[in-house]
């Protein structure tokens, strides 16, 4: 399964949807995850693909990991793996 | 001062998954206490116990929540819905605004505890999940049982080891009589019957290999339980006023503190628990015609609480009637006393007083009518309800019919 189709996976569980109506467009607000289905998203991430995401709850906005979209969390996912591994 | 009565009653433990099941139990003298399964049990010493079998949280309850809710708060949501559906009550505008949640629990979340634990440690895990804090914190039952029925007045939990329960629903009662409260959802829950909880008790050399036999000469310590039991506590205009179902009526309770030993109890403490309760509810100890022991079945405390009996009752302690329930559904240490009530309840509405199954041997240190191995027929009024806690803590409740 590739990283985009991992990542989708994890976030359509979270929000309780089909696979299929979660698109890299998609932000987390959009699919009705509040901060803590955020953590939960964060915490499978990290088990799914063994990385360390710098993340912190306080300030969503101040870590490196955008998780703005769906899109920009496989970005950010693909560069901790280079950089973790 | 308002009268207090109880509308509502729910429960789920080793004897039953509800109220009529667990009273059908309690009246046949059946006993809960079986072989443990759990993880690694056979690195135990201790492999009994009264265990919850056949509870499927899978399908009561859906992923998000499962991944909130601790075996303790899925046993006190069950219990809390069987006796808010009971009562009838809805909980919404000014009802919903001052009527609260008091639970009692003595370890809360201990198998989110032991298996994060387990996993940090034996398997070498360096990430533990999300939720761990608020599924383990000993007020998650009673939280989540205030979002799930929209109660938003005083909320909290109480921890005083065997007689969290008691103690948590004495305030429970304390706020309704006073008037700060209409209604009160509280009881207590326990769910320790994991490794890491049955080792920790195993340490203190007080449990039974075998059975839990109350005031029997040859008992031999306690049998942990778990599960949990919930009541609402409703103030007796408002209970009338909407012509509910009356279990029975909360008359009185007294707490003291034995204020001498970590985990040997005082008689002088037990006694002035009772007297106290007694003295609050205005009965007289001629009234009393049954009391749910405290009745662990270790040596100390089943002799301690004869002992305190004979003296708060005089000639009458030979009249009344004395039970343990653990017996049956072993000791849900904080949840206990809410399960107990159940026995109260029914003796006083049903006239069916529960025995203390297990008795074998006389012993004379407990020489009073602790209705052995059947349960009886018995018109009562009042009954009490004894829960004495390591560390020196009773708690003791007066219930009379209605």
């Amino acid at each position: 399964m590739s990283t985009q189709d991992k990542v989708i996976a994890i976030i359509a569980e979270q929000a309780v949807l089909d696979p299929s109506n979660v698109t890299m467009d998609s932000t987390l607000e959009d699919l009705g995850i509040d901060s803590l289905g955020l953590v939960e998203s964060i915490f499978s991430i990290e088990e799914a693909f063994d990385i360390s995401v710098p993340f912190n709850a306080n300030d969503p906005k101040a870590s490196d990991f955008d998780i703005s979209t769906v899109a920009s969390i496989v970005a950010g996912i693909e560069r901790l793996q280079a950089e973790q591994s | 001062m308002k009268r207090v009565v109880i509308t509502g009653a729910g429960t789920i433990n080793a004897l039953g998954h509800d109220v009529p099941s667990t009273l059908a139990a309690m009246r046949a003298g059946v006993c809960g206490i079986g072989a443990l399964e759990l993880r690694d049990v056979e690195r135990l010493s201790i492999q009994i116990g009264g265990q919850v079998r056949g509870f499927e949280a899978e399908g009561r309850y859906n992923r998000q929540q499962m991944s909130l809710y601790d075996r303790f708060t899925q046993f006190t949501l069950a219990a809390a819905k069987e006796a808010i559906d009971q009562s009838g009550l809805t909980f919404s505008g000014e009802l919903a605004a001052k009527s609260g949640v008091v639970l009692g629990t003595a370890g809360g979340g201990v198998s989110t505890w032991d298996d994060n634990y387990r996993s940090v440690y034996e398997d070498g895990k360096n990430r533990v999940h999300p939720f761990v804090v608020p599924k383990l914190m000993n007020n998650a039952a009673a939280s989540h049982v205030s979002m799930e029925h929209n109660l938003k007045g005083p909320s909290f939990t109480v921890s005083t080891a065997c007689a969290s329960s008691n103690h948590a629903m004495a305030q429970a009662f304390s706020m309704v009589r006073s008037g700060m409260a209409p209604a009160m959802v509280t009881g207590g829950s326990e769910s320790m019957l994991c490794f890491g909880g049955v080792k920790a008790w195993e340490g203190l050399r007080v449990m039974s290999r075998d059975a839990c036999r109350p005031f029997s000469a040859n008992r031999n310590g306690m049998v942990q339980g778990e599960g949990a039991g919930v009541f609402v506590f409703e103030e007796f205009e408002h209970a009338r006023a909407r012509g509910a179902d009356i279990l029975c009526e909360i008359a009185g309770f007294a707490m003291s503190s034995d204020a001498s030993d970590i985990v040997m109890p005082s008689k002088n403490g037990a006694s002035r628990a009772m007297s106290g309760a007694l003295a609050d509810a205005g009965i007289n100890r001629d009234e009393v015609g049954y009391i749910n022991a405290h009745g662990t079945g270790t040596a100390a405390n089943d002799k301690t609480e004869c002992a305190a009996v004979a003296d708060v009752f005089g000639p009458h302690a030979d009249k009344l009637m004395i039970s343990s329930t653990k017996s049956m559904h072993g000791h849900l240490i904080g949840g206990t006393g809410a399960v107990e009530l159940l026995a109260c309840i029914m003796a006083l509405r049903d006239g069916v007083i529960a025995p203390t199954i297990g008795y074998e041997e006389p012993d004379p240190e407990c020489a009073l009518d602790v209705v052995p191995n059947e349960a009886r027929e018995a018109r009562i009024k009042v009954a009490i309800s004894n829960a004495f806690a390591f560390g020196g803590m009773n708690a003791v409740l007066a219930l009379r019919a209605t």
